[in-house]
């Protein structure tokens, strides 16, 4: 093995470790709803930090491989794929922070009612099989399995849509639960981010396995 | 029509078969980096285009090489040092003549038949000019050419390759023994001189052959791998020994 082979070995594993981090504070923010937990809400905001750290060492550590190795081809991609695979799991990172502080400003437990009609669990459902199903695609160049997110993205898409109609329905017929409301709303449209992000980072993997740009394309030509 | 081309070369040392049916094609005005682990035919193949092989006791060489459409292996042996005004060389260790710097430039246009001191001085400077070494030495000319850096050296080489007019210029590894300023002078003035002669250049520095070159062709065991475009060939390349040689995994 080569130095620069170790050195991508640990750019690898780190990335990994991220992706698993913001895995679980997806995870925990949807438990701190589900259960108005606002204590694993703190949680989750206050370990937004560690996201950061990873974001910074995984850029820091991308710096010094091109600085030091000038890597070319395969190596090259992946040290550009990492680069941006980082930028959009610190992104995710974000939202699931996010999610998680719009859980502590919601002033009474969330209407049950409301949470399943806008079918926001099962968004989460999505972007965490996405987010999980990515970092597989990653770890055994699966590109098949990248090229699933692209109908998925669009599953949220749609839900995210519906629960619009859903909440402008009981907005307009529950003045008490404004707030609340318009929280989930903002969840909703997080949620639906998550989507985009996990799609961008399928794009990067096939960029790296296949090194076919697919940014920009449409639908179709992604499947391909 | 491609400013040069080989096809189906073959080339043996003897027993050694250095070249295995190399066929490649290059464009005016652009620069070729010939890439590869020592002993791959890389500088032998270099060596076609002015016939310097031929010097080499037992050497057989197959195939067509052709320049401006013309087989250079079929011409009349009187012309071969015509063939070698038109491609000029540049070697890895600078070998100025022990004579001024002036003189190292005049001496080939004089071996040429050339004796018009006005003209003489004139091309000089050009070549000086071009080879971005005049600033440095335009108040020494009398100067032995010993007395230069090691870097100045070599380009005056090349400035004294550039005088006698080449279209083509040969360079094996011509920045090997300069120091990293030095290399980038002769770096910068590759991309510069691109610009009026077809250049091929053999180089061990991967880095070096990216930034200079149009194209690259790697070589391993006498045979031509992969030939592309330098972009092409350092982004994605089609074949995995390309991969493994510019990725330093080779072997």
């Amino acid at each position: 093995m080569t130095h620069l082979d170790t050195e991508l070995n640990e750019l690898k594993v780190n990335i990994i470790e991220m992706w698993n981090l913001v895995i679980s504070q997806m995870n925990k923010g949807e438990e701190a709803l589900r259960t108005f937990d606002r204590d694993l809400a703190r949680e989750v905001v206050e370990t937004e930090k560690r996201v950061n750290m990873f974001d910074l060492k995984i850029d820091k550590d991308c710096e010094n491989i091109f600085a030091l190795f000038q890597p070319v081809a395969t190596d090259l991609r992946l040290i550009l794929t990492s680069l941006k695979i980082n930028n959009n799991l610190e992104r995710i990172g974000d939202i699931a922070a996010s999610i998680a502080e719009f859980t502590l400003k919601a002033d009474r437990d969330f209407n049950k009612d409301i949470l399943d009609r806008t079918k926001i669990f099962e968004m989460y459902a999505i972007a965490r099989e996405m987010l999980s199903d990515t970092l597989e695609a990653f770890d055994k160049e699966d590109t098949r399995l990248a090229r699933t997110m692209f109908n998925r993205d669009s599953q949220l898409d749609d839900l995210d849509s519906r629960a619009l109609d859903v909440l402008t329905q009981s907005i307009a017929a529950d003045l008490d639960q404004v707030r609340n409301n318009l929280l989930v709303m903002s969840m909703v449209h997080k949620l639906e981010r998550v989507g985009d992000q996990t799609k961008n980072i399928a794009e990067e993997i096939i960029f790296y396995f296949e090194a076919k740009v697919l940014k920009h394309k449409k639908r179709k030509e992604k499947l391909k | 029509m491609s400013k040069i081309e080989t096809k189906d070369v073959h080339l043996h040392y003897k027993d050694f078969h250095a070249l295995k049916g190399v066929s490649m094609a290059m464009e005016p005005n652009t620069v070729t980096a010939l890439i590869g682990p020592s002993g791959c035919g890389k500088s032998t193949y270099l060596r076609l285009f002015n016939r310097m092989n031929d010097l080499i006791e037992g050497v057989r060489i197959e195939g067509e090489v052709l320049i401006d459409g013309q087989n250079i292996y079929k011409i009349k042996k009187q012309n071969i040092d015509h063939l070698r005004r038109n491609v000029g060389m540049v070697f890895q260790k600078p070998n100025p003549f022990p004579k001024s710097i002036f003189e190292n430039i005049a001496y080939g246009l004089r071996v040429n038949g050339i004796t018009d001191r006005d003209f003489i001085e004139a091309k000089v400077e050009q070549s000086l000019q071009q080879a971005a070494l005049w600033d440095e030495v335009k108040d020494k000319l009398k100067k032995s050419a010993f007395e230069l850096s090691g870097g100045q050296q070599q380009r005056l080489c090349i400035a004294r390759a550039l005088a006698i007019e080449p279209s083509i210029l040969l360079m094996d590894e011509p920045a090997s023994a300069l120091d990293p300023i030095s290399t980038g002078k002769i770096e910068d003035l590759i991309f510069e001189l691109k610009k009026d002669f077809t250049i091929i250049i053999v180089t061990h520095n991967m880095q070096q052959a990216g930034r200079v070159s149009d194209y690259t062709a790697f070589f391993y065991l006498g045979n031509l791998i992969e030939f592309d475009t330098t972009k092409k060939i350092f982004t994605t390349p089609a074949i995995q020994e390309t991969e493994n040689y510019i990725s330093g995994r080779f072997g």
